[in-house]
């Protein structure tokens, strides 16, 4: 069952405004800078005297400058927007022994990855986000967020052949994800985000995912959020077994249809809190801060304010940069305003009706 | 005497160089797919993708050269997504895997179009004498599930009418030795009671525009019951069958309980794994196969991948290739000796 989610408190910033707290977040990608993509080049060409330090140099001026673009969004928690990242499955499959990779394959269109093979029981080496979330937290004022590509995913989203089990090879790897969880904890981490798209491709693998979540928060502590973030699908599909997650918050992308799944959420009973979808991220025009109000309104059919986080419908990556930091401020200014709008009881809570006529 | 045939069911990875290319080339949205309209320099590409994947056939010595589909960025749904009659909707999940096609809407009467017998006729071209072409399709009522009807309004004219579009496609081809469709959703989404007997009926009609061998391949699963009977009374020549993902007990209860064609077409190289099968494993499978079917004597046994292949990294395609090339060597080698 869901965790007892009572932690969020510990985001509200000292100068909050309102009584009401809308979380603000996101899902974690952002648009690299243009100059980013090119160190990324450079570093392979033989003919370029730009080395692997430099690189890394490149890395960390990038995480400062996408970590503090995101505060001044005004942001309640942070991330450096995944500058250190290539592919949400192929940075991590560098870091799990056990992996190799053959070469790039199709998604769709010509977007590629390199969707790398299991080639042996997975293992833990090194830290994989230690360095990354303390650079991350020592630039930021705010609180930081760390995104984590899930087991799940990260086992169907790879070429299997060593397990012959791809439910097996998932519980290797949420152990993994287990331990990596433990060190960020050491670390100073407060809020854990696990992304598992791969159960929209495969959302009847729902209980799965969930034994995958029980190895991950095993021994976590509950001051620790742990949110799980499942791209757009059928969520009829996992709901109401999501109930079951033993994850404070799920993070789900609703915005994208424009809300034609929230009945399915909205039935009063919601056990985690709901991240909710408000800004699409397929779509580069910027919603106007009125349009998310009313969005974040579709999130308290589903769930009351104090359980309603408000994030974009997934990573920004694809989005053009000033298109991304529009979007992340208006999504701010939309939770500010809403939340000043139901300290004067200006708003319906749906939500609440719904648990109130049931009881 | 058994002929082996060592093919596959096409729609291969771009060599990498090729990925790189087209990216530049085309771009990287749903916009900058192939609509039929590709200016000179991606024409250029795909020419030189073509020969490539060709030629990658040839050094594998497989037995059918298909033209490797290089610009089926939509997969099997690529014939209707170029189609005048069509508009592409959003992006749409293909199958349980994670690639994705653009919904093809049809919004017209569907006519000939000719887009693969173009493909085909430049293949043909690159092709020596002793080399056999084989044509790859989606069969009708896979097309017809991959795509949303905005014009017909009644499924099962719908399904006619794809079948009678993919005819026209059959016809304008240029010789060829097998035809193979494509038709996965057969078992994935299989047809309702009352639509199996239309769906036979369609395969037959694409199945009459060719004088070739017509293999009807399935993937991802095993044919209903229900479906399987019907599908007996269509005039092909093989049905394939997955062995990898497939069930095989029920593919074997099918052929048992309602027999099958005088050929038959094996999926038994895993198209989704870049675990590379030794091809006397393979040799053994297509005995192992042969042997569960000892009331029939087989034509022909066609051994292939059990799906596409562009779910592969270039190097692993290229490997599966010549597994399959010598476990067919393997099998004929084994039977003259015996």
């Amino acid at each position: 069952m869901a965790r007892d989610a009572d932690n969020r408190e510990q985001f509200r910033p000292d100068d909050h405004d309102n009584e009401h707290f809308l979380l603000t977040s996101v899902v974690g990608s952002y648009p690299k800078p243009t100059w980013l993509n090119r160190a990324d080049d450079l570093v392979d060409d033989p003919d370029a005297s730009f080395d692997a330090d430099d690189l890394e140099e490149a890395h960390d001026d990038a995480c400062r400058l996408i970590t503090e673009e995101h505060e001044r969004t005004g942001l309640d928690t942070v991330v450096d927007g995944e500058m250190r990242r290539n592919e949400m499955v192929e940075f991590f499959a560098e870091r799990i022994d056990g992996y190799e990779f053959n070469g790039p394959v199709k998604v769709w269109g010509h977007n590629y990855f390199h969707k790398p093979s299991v080639v042996e029981e997975v293992s833990y080496d090194e830290p994989w986000l230690v360095d990354e979330f303390e650079f991350t937290n020592a630039v930021a004022e705010r609180p930081v967020k760390v995104p984590i590509t899930g087991p799940y995913t990260l086992a169907n989203w790879a070429f299997d052949e060593h397990y012959g089990d791809s439910e097996a090879l998932a519980y290797d790897l949420a152990d993994l994800v287990n331990e990596e969880i433990e060190k960020l904890v050491e670390a100073g981490a407060r809020y854990i985000q696990i992304d598992e798209p791969a159960l929209a491709t495969t959302p009847d693998d729902h209980a799965i995912v969930g034994s995958c979540l029980e190895r991950i928060v095993d021994g976590v502590p509950d001051e620790v959020r742990v949110g799980v973030h499942v791209c757009y699908g059928d969520y009829s599909r996992i709901y109401p077994e999501l109930n079951e997650f033993p994850v404070d918050e799920v993070d789900l992308e609703l915005c994208n249809d424009d809300y034609q799944q929230i009945e399915t959420l909205a039935d009063g009973e919601f056990a985690p809190d709901l991240a909710l979808g408000v800004v699409d991220v397929h779509d580069a025009e910027v919603e106007s801060v009125e349009e998310i109000k009313q969005n974040i309104e579709q999130g308290l059919k589903v769930v009351p304010p104090e359980q309603l986080t408000v994030s974009p419908d997934c990573g920004l990556k694809l989005l053009p940069r000033d298109a991304a930091y529009q979007k992340t401020e208006n999504l701010v200014t939309a939770a500010r305003e809403v939340e000043a709008e139901l300290d004067a009881g200006e708003i319906e809570v749906p939500a609440r009706d719904a648990v109130t006529a049931d009881d | 005497m058994t002929d082996r045939v060592a093919t596959t069911l096409g729609l291969y990875p771009l060599p990498d160089w090729a990925k790189d290319e087209l990216s530049s080339l085309k771009g990287h949205q749903k916009a900058d797919l192939v609509d039929g309209s590709e200016g000179p320099e991606v024409r250029a590409a795909y020419e030189r993708v073509r020969e490539e994947l060709i030629d990658d056939q040839r050094t594998a010595g497989l037995d059918r050269i298909v033209e490797g589909q290089g610009r089926w960025d939509d997969w099997l749904a690529h014939p209707l997504a170029v189609h005048d009659s069509v508009e592409t909707g959003g992006i749409v999940r293909y199958y349980d895997n994670n690639n994705f096609y653009r919904d093809p809407r049809v919004v017209d009467e569907l006519t000939a179009d000719g887009d693969v017998a173009a493909e085909l006729d430049a293949a043909t071209g690159l092709l020596n004498d002793d080399e056999s072409l084989q044509a790859v399709l989606p069969g009708p009522y896979t097309l017809a599930e991959l795509a949303t009807d905005e014009y017909y309004g009644d499924d099962a004219e719908f399904l006619a009418a794809i079948a009678e579009f993919l005819a026209g496609e059959v016809e304008a081809l240029p010789p060829h030795e097998t035809l193979f469709l494509l038709d996965p959703s057969l078992v994935t989404n299989p047809p309702a009671d009352g639509e199996n007997e239309r769906v036979s009926e369609a395969v037959d009609t694409v199945a009459a525009a060719t004088d070739a061998d017509v293999v009807l391949q399935s993937y991802w699963g095993a044919h209903e019951e229900k479906t399987y009977a019907h599908l007996m009374d269509a005039d092909v020549d093989a049905f394939g069958f997955d062995f990898v993902a497939g069930d095989r007990d029920a593919h074997l209860y099918n052929v048992t309980e309602y027999g099958t064609k005088d050929a038959i077409s094996l999926g038994l190289v895993d198209g989704q794994n870049t675990a590379v099968e030794a091809a006397d494993t393979v040799a053994e499978r297509i005995d192992w196969v042969t042997e569960q079917i000892p009331s029939q004597t087989f034509d022909t046994v066609y051994a292939t991948p059990n799906t596409e292949l562009a779910y592969l990294p270039v190097s692993t395609y290229r490997e599966k290739l010549s597994a399959l090339a010598d476990a067919v060597e393997l099998a004929a080698e084994t039977e003259v000796s015996a």
